[in-house]
């Protein structure tokens, strides 16, 4: 993501700009990668109408399309989009003054000052990920406003049909203008709830990606990658949340492992029997920079004692030489501070590591009644795990045929069946 | 400044079993709110209960609540707020002991 200065409305650069279509096309998809949520934010700011403010940016990347090969690139290119993009709806509300009297529009503070383009996207996505809309509504908006997505992509990363999904933006839209959800960032008060909102939408984005709900791969590298993109575009804005700081690491910390999560041919590869390697050493050492930030505060936020596990699996060594006490620790303190059954349920595999698969599966039992649990499909994969450990095969096989009814990730199912056919 | 409608739904059943104290401490609990948000509040009353209540559906008249559910429509307040953050701020508010609140913003129509 490119810094902030680069997006001020100033004179372009001069040199010899390369203006070649392939170039320009490139030029203009990086510039929907990077750029589209700073677009969008600052347009509907003018618009006050999220519709109008989408489909003025969507006319400023068609333009950009031309004007780039004409002229070059511009040296900011989200500050001409946005100029472009906000002329084109300044026109459009001209045009269709009394007819857009009638329409409720997003609730937006002063006006800002002319001069410059401030960075609106705390407010867009503080907008997305506002309590008042579902939490499947909230990834679709963030995915759309913010990332760029198409509905179509939105609705394959959630396995909806694209009408679902349609409706599904136009009903959440619809209630942001009708129920007056503001365009604005909380106050002071409000704001560590509404922060927490907007990071259980980016790491639900990121689990989605991590392991695939369903379908041939195991990890969605697109999804990852947004979710990426969303945490370091958070960490950019809210310099000084540790929620933020430890959500950051969390995504890092994890990802780092993705390259040695599958083998040459697409099957599943647990940790213990993954190439260390070839961890990702440039987002482990950013990764553990910010989990060691991100522990200062107290209480620990909820990622940041997440990323920090991840951070000590990064670090061991070797599969045997994991500081599995130092994790169970940790897992007390998230557990204490976080409660929710599927941190218990990890701690428990964590215990069976420290103390022996008996105490786990002691761990474990005490979790069969958990509602959340009940079709949680790594409940049987963890008990298969440890029967199997204790000899207890019969037993193991029906924890894993238990597990399989629970994933429909195609990776995720041939390794368990893998296993019931080993036992 | 836009118009939400606060309908409060409470378990009816606390209010026909409870005693005088407990009619007092909601009574106390609703003139605080009143007070402390007497520039927001446009208006608001209280409700009999459903027993009480007469549905019509297609011209048929018959004894009851529209729906029957566990926690019934007991009041409402009309108030006036910037956004919905700062009309849920107000609804939060709202004594609501045996049940909660639902906001409703008020459809704007053209003036034209």
């Amino acid at each position: 993501m490119t810094g902030s200065d680069s997006r001020g409305a100033g004179p372009r650069a001069g040199g010899a700009p390369d203006r070649s279509a392939t170039a320009v096309a490139e030029a203009v998809a990086a510039a929907h990668r990077r750029e589209w949520g700073f677009v969008l934010a600052a347009t509907a700011r003018v618009t006050r109408d999220l519709d109008l403010a989408e489909e003025c940016v969507q006319d400023a990347y068609a333009k950009a399309l031309t004007a780039w090969a004409e002229s070059g690139v511009p040296e900011r290119p989200a500050a001409w989009l946005t100029t472009v993009a906000r002329n084109r709806a300044l026109d459009l509300l001209r045009r269709e003054a009394a007819l857009r009297s009638r329409l409720p529009l997003l609730v937006v503070d002063a006006p800002e000052p002319e001069h410059d383009i401030p960075d609106e996207r705390l407010r867009l996505i503080f907008t997305c990920c506002h309590p008042a809309l579902a939490l499947e509504a909230q990834v679709a908006l963030t995915l759309r406003l913010l990332c760029g997505l198409t509905t179509a992509e939105v609705a394959r990363a959630f396995l909806v049909s694209e009408p679902t999904m349609a409706a599904r933006i136009t009903r959440a839209k619809k209630k942001i203008t009708g129920a007056g959800i503001p365009y604005r960032v909380p106050d002071s008060e409000d704001l560590p709830q509404r922060v927490e909102a907007v990071l259980t939408v980016v790491d639900l984005v990121f689990t989605t990606g991590h392991t695939a709900p369903s379908g041939a791969d195991l990890v969605r590298a697109d999804l990852v990658g947004r979710a990426l993109g969303l945490a370091r575009m958070l960490r950019a804005l809210l310099p000084g949340d540790a929620g933020v700081a430890g959500l950051l690491a969390h995504i890092l910390l994890t990802d780092a492992r993705r390259a040695t999560r599958v083998d040459a041919r697409g099957r599943l590869v647990l940790l213990k029997d993954q190439d260390r390697g070839l961890w990702d050493r440039e987002a482990i050492a950013q990764g553990r920079a910010l989990v060691r930030e991100a522990l200062r505060r107290r209480p620990p936020t909820r990622f940041a004692l997440m990323a920090a596990i991840a951070a000590v699996h990064d670090e061991a060594p070797s599969w045997e030489e994991t500081d599995w006490r130092e994790i169970v620790g940790l897992y007390d303190v998230l557990l204490r501070y976080h409660p929710s059954p599927i941190a218990a349920l990890n701690r428990a595999v964590a215990v069976s590591f420290a103390e022996g698969a008996e105490a786990g599966l002691a761990e474990l039992d005490e979790l069969v009644l958990e509602p959340q649990l009940a079709s949680y499909g790594y409940v049987g994969a963890a008990r298969g795990d440890m029967l199997a450990r204790l000899g207890r095969r019969d037993e193991a096989r029906v924890a894993y045929e238990e597990a399989l009814l629970f994933t429909a990730n195609e990776v995720e199912r041939e390794f368990l069946a893998a296993r019931v056919a080993d036992l | 400044m836009s118009k939400y409608l606060v309908l409060i739904y409470e378990d009816e059943t606390a209010y026909a079993t409870g005693d005088a104290a407990l009619f007092q401490r909601v009574m106390d609990a609703h003139n605080k709110f009143g007070a402390d948000n007497k520039d927001a509040i446009v208006g608001g009353e209280a409700l009999q209960p459903t027993p009480t209540a007469t549905s019509i559906r297609g011209g048929v008249v018959t004894d009851g609540a529209f729906a029957e559910t566990k926690e019934a429509l007991g009041g409402y307040y009309l108030i006036e707020a910037a956004d919905l953050d700062a009309a849920l701020a107000i609804a939060k508010q709202v004594p609501a002991e045996f049940g909660g609140v639902e906001v409703r913003p008020l459809m704007v129509f053209d003036q034209q």
